[in-house]
């Protein structure tokens, strides 16, 4: 198999795991922190934890996730044809 | 009229305008017309990448119907909309190199031609894509254009045919003259200002209100369950709105105008820039305007008619040219979703239906005459079409999105990663999600509580290995996986 193609299959494996763990923590904190009464929510800058969580915390979290996955876990590879690649 | 947001606004537009005019230069130099004008030659670098797919992908709805949404539904929808976030990541990774070198390997331009060329050159794959393609994109344009104008008409005071004419000069000329390069460059600007309209609207509806703690208290006490994740009336079931990770999520990869842009990039490098741009812009923006929406209910309480939310809070909490700069947003929001559209339909007129089967002896000078040509007929098409819309297009509209990503996730998908899928699972996968999902979004929306979408691609995906499987002994494959 063109050694491209391993890349490929890997990065993509990478993106699964990164939107399950994007959608875990979003539900997670979401219906974990805001299933309760509203009287017993806590807040944090003005915003209910749940949302605070899952949101806000959740979006830095993918932001800081996608960049150590590019860092670290991607490679470059050329697009086109003409290089010897076997 | 109200010169103060005007200005900001006829700048916008003159400087979209110019911007798209002048980018158009570089396209006639080229060798291939085609890769060129439907394309850019393959020539996009990270920053350019990802602002034309946020661009693309960040329509009317999310800056003018979510806002809206959020101001009745409160926090539960600004959750649901966050499942936005995957768009920045997900596509790119997932179609990712493999798409960029077969779509090179195989010379593609088009969705379709990568479709015509992983099939065995099936004919009915190629037509039933471009046909879906066509159908379902010129409705979603038209829905889009009606937007637009109504935003003009709604912030100049201008007759809607009017805005409808001013917003149409405003796109099509570049669109025509100059293909792909000049809506990427163009949506470049469109996606800075979209970005730049959140932040300033966002920090403005809060300091308006009072701080976010003030505006919260003020919510909690109208009702309590807009600071829940349930929804105004507690509809908002865990199961519903985690099935939007489907529609405006990872289901994203099957939209052809999204899924195009995967193969336009320069190299690894664009792409890996683009995965970190893309996610960072993305999530702030649909967090940004949908929370937005729900901060304004304090400050502007009693709005019944919810598309006119994010204007009238633009107009309430900034001075005048501010606010004119953050109604650019959703005005560059529609434009790059237009252009996108209308390219992308052109193409599937050119390259998959005229150039395929039509004229394939087509000269490079016929090849340009038709494009521009069809461009333009398709964009003046619209325009009349967006006069008074036909209750035809309106439906094909609702169906639109989810219709193409039940037809083409896993087409576009598996085709890449799994060797014994096969033009009768493309197929069935086309044949089973268009019709499954418009039978289901007719006959029983949101069947067990989730949107109408999600069996639909669940069909489709059994469609596709159940098809591929069963016929795999009948033909020997010749896809190269190596």
């Amino acid at each position: 198999m063109d050694w491209r193609f391993k890349v490929a299959n890997r990065e993509a494996w990478i993106g699964v795991a990164l939107a399950v763990i994007n959608f875990l923590w979003w539900y997670g904190f979401a219906y974990g922190l805001g299933s309760g009464p509203v009287s017993e929510y806590q807040f944090i800058f003005g915003m209910p934890a749940w949302f605070f969580y899952s949101c806000v915390v959740g979006s830095l979290l993918m932001i800081i996730l996608v960049i150590i996955v590019v860092k670290f876990f991607l490679t470059e590879v050329p697009l086109d044809e003409e290089e010897d690649h076997s | 009229m109200n010169w103060g947001v005007m200005i900001p606004l006829i700048i916008f537009l003159a400087v979209v305008f110019v911007v798209g005019f002048w980018s158009s230069k570089t396209v006639y130099a080229k060798s291939d017309f085609m890769q060129e004008y439907f394309l850019g030659s393959r020539e996009l670098g990270g920053l350019i990448l990802a602002m034309t797919m946020i661009a693309t992908y960040g329509s009317a709805s999310s800056f003018v119907g979510g806002p809206g949404v959020a101001y009745t539904e409160g926090l539960g929808w600004v959750l649901l909309s966050m499942a936005q976030v995957a768009t920045g990541y997900f596509v790119l990774l997932i179609l990712g190199k493999k798409f960029a070198i077969m779509a090179r390997r195989y010379n593609a331009v088009t969705l379709v031609d990568y479709m015509k060329v992983r099939y065995d050159n099936s004919k009915a794959v190629v037509i039933l894509s471009a046909l879906s393609i066509i159908i379902f994109l010129f409705a979603a344009m038209t829905a889009q254009w009606v937007g637009g104008a109504r935003l003009i008409e709604a912030i100049t005071g201008l007759s809607y045919t009017t805005a409808l004419f001013v917003f149409a000069a405003a796109v099509l000329v570049y669109v025509i003259i100059g293909g792909f390069r000049a809506i990427a460059v163009t949506d470049m600007i469109q996606g800075l200002i979209m970005f730049a309209g959140t932040l300033i609207l966002l920090v403005a509806t809060v300091i308006a209100g009072g701080g976010m703690q003030n505006i919260m208290t003020e919510l909690a006490q109208e009702n309590e369950m807009l600071l829940t994740p349930f929804g105004h009336d507690g509809s908002l079931t865990p199961l519903y709105v985690s099935s939007f990770w489907i529609l405006v999520g990872v289901g994203v990869v099957g939209l052809p105008q999204i899924a195009v842009r995967a193969m336009s990039y320069k190299d690894s490098r664009a792409m890996h820039r683009a995965l970190i741009v893309g996610t960072i812009v993305v999530a702030f923006m649909m967090f940004g305007m949908h929370l937005a929406g729900v901060l304004a209910r304090p400050i502007l309480p009693g709005i019944d008619e919810p598309d006119t939310v994010m204007p009238t809070l633009a107009m309430t909490v900034l001075p005048a040219w501010l606010a004119g700069i953050v109604l650019a947003a959703p005005m560059a929001a529609i434009m790059s979703t237009v252009d996108a559209l209308l390219l992308m339909v052109s193409s599937a007129v050119v390259k998959d239906v005229y150039y395929n089967y039509v004229n394939p002896k087509a000269t490079e000078k016929k090849i340009k005459q038709v494009s521009i040509g069809v461009t333009s007929v398709l964009g003046i098409s619209v325009v009349f079409f967006a006069l008074s819309p036909p209750d035809l297009l309106i439906w094909l509209n609702l169906f639109a999105f989810g219709g193409l990503e039940s037809a083409f996730v896993w087409p576009l998908v598996l085709g890449l990663y799994w060797a014994r899928g096969n033009k009768y699972g493309a197929l069935a996968s086309i044949i089973l999600g268009v019709g499954s999902y418009i039978a289901i979004s007719v006959f029983a929306p949101e069947p067990f509580g989730m949107h109408s979408v999600v069996l639909p691609v669940v069909l489709s995906l059994v469609g596709y290995v159940l098809a591929s499987l069963l016929t795999s002994s009948k033909q020997s494959h010749t896809i190269e996986t190596s």
